[in-house]
């Protein structure tokens, strides 16, 4: 049960979202200029970026909804998210993708813990000043958004075909407003 | 040095505003909603909890420039903001205030940390819904803000005067005037 009392039925991030939409807004813009806006990077490789974090911060709602949002960008390739979760250095993935998830989990960390040797790294794989800041901030974002969702002990759905059909959404709609898509209808399904 | 090219001269996490005005205005935005807009949790009160968990992160930027602006709104007491830091069950504040820091720490740690006697707890000294959510999303938000500033690497002033006007500025005008105020400055017409 969450720690506050929530709208029924509406999981994850949604749930607090709801609940306090003067803060929804900031949290969805800033999610969506990092992982939709046009980007060096593509949405696949930002997401999971985001998937890998949530991983390591144990968070079940984030990894597996930006598992699948990465798997909808991958022509539907969750052998490839479920790899880069496990062991970034041996999935077929780009070596600079694989520079940027190893600053990533360094972030997820401690700030601190990211070392010039892995920024030389990362840049003679070919990534770019922006591509590194943008790595950084979406792992650091993500050490947020997991403690959100698990530090309000907010309600997750297990079944994998709910996180699919969100996913197809959040990629081609995006995260703007996903708030008043998504949990809306959830909830008036509910009967609230 | 920081990890990647800022301009000199603009400490912490506002050499990454300038850098990346299309994440800072969501940023700014959060941080003044949090920290700043109406709420029953006064502004100090909100700024003693980032400055707790950025101090439990190590971030020196952020709890100098945070615990500055708890300072001012406090009247200039600098000693409750040490207190709070170092062990705030010791601290001269409320046992409400207690209860959210102790959340707030567990959240440091992790989400999952956070335990229903944690709530509970905090419900019994008086902490609405709203509080405790918002408690949880400060604690979250400052460890996405620490991170950011080390992660990259920032440059931040050790004197801690040199923190007192912005915290000032801060503390009266809040959080969204800082992309402008990043504008201004790459117009060469700082405000």
């Amino acid at each position: 049960m969450p720690h506050i009392t929530l709208t029924e039925g509406v999981p994850g991030i949604l749930g607090p979202m709801l609940f306090r939409p003067e803060t929804a807004k900031p949290l969805n813009q800033l999610a969506e200029v990092l992982l939709r806006e046009p980007n060096s990077l593509s949405p696949a490789d930002r997401e999971l970026i985001a998937t890998y974090v949530s991983a390591q911060n144990d968070c079940f709602f984030c990894q597996t909804i930006h598992g699948a949002v990465a798997a909808h960008h991958l022509s539907g390739n969750e052998a490839l998210v479920a790899e880069t979760k496990l062991a970034p250095e041996k999935a077929p993935i780009s070596a600079k993708l694989k520079a940027l998830l190893a600053i990533a989990g360094k972030v997820q960390k401690g700030g601190k813990h990211v070392q010039a040797a892995d920024i030389e790294k990362a840049r003679k794989e070919g990534a770019t000043d922006v591509e590194i800041h943008d790595t950084v901030l979406i792992a650091a974002a993500f050490c947020m958004y997991n403690r959100y969702v698990d530090g309000l002990a907010t309600w997750a759905p297990q079944e994998r075909d709910l996180y699919r059909q969100q996913a197809a959404k959040l990629a081609t709609e995006g995260y703007v407003s996903s708030t008043e898509r998504v949990a809306r209808p959830l909830a008036a399904a509910e009967g609230v | 040095m920081a990890h990647i090219q800022l301009k000199d001269g603009l400490p912490g996490i506002r050499g990454l505003f300038d850098f990346r005005p299309e994440t800072a205005g969501a940023l700014c935005e959060l941080a003044d909603v949090l920290l700043h807009q109406p709420s029953s949790l006064a502004p100090a009160e909100r700024e003693l909890i980032a400055t707790y968990v950025s101090s439990l992160n190590d971030c020196f930027y952020c709890q100098t420039s945070h615990g500055s602006i708890a300072a001012y709104h406090l009247n200039g007491d600098e000693s409750t903001v040490q207190q709070v830091k170092r062990d705030f069950k010791a601290a001269p504040i409320s046992e409400k205030l207690k209860s959210l820091l102790a959340i707030a720490g567990k959240v440091q740690k992790g989400g999952k940390q956070v335990t229903a006697e944690d709530v509970e707890k905090a419900r019994q000294c008086g902490a609405t819904d709203i509080e405790i959510h918002d408690t949880v999303l400060i604690a979250a938000a400052f460890c996405m803000y620490n991170r950011y500033v080390d992660g990259l690497e920032t440059w931040a002033p050790l004197d801690l005067e040199v923190y007192k006007p912005r915290a000032a500025a801060v503390a009266q005008g809040g959080y969204n005037r800082i992309p402008s105020d990043v504008r201004s400055q790459v117009n060469g017409t700082r405000a």
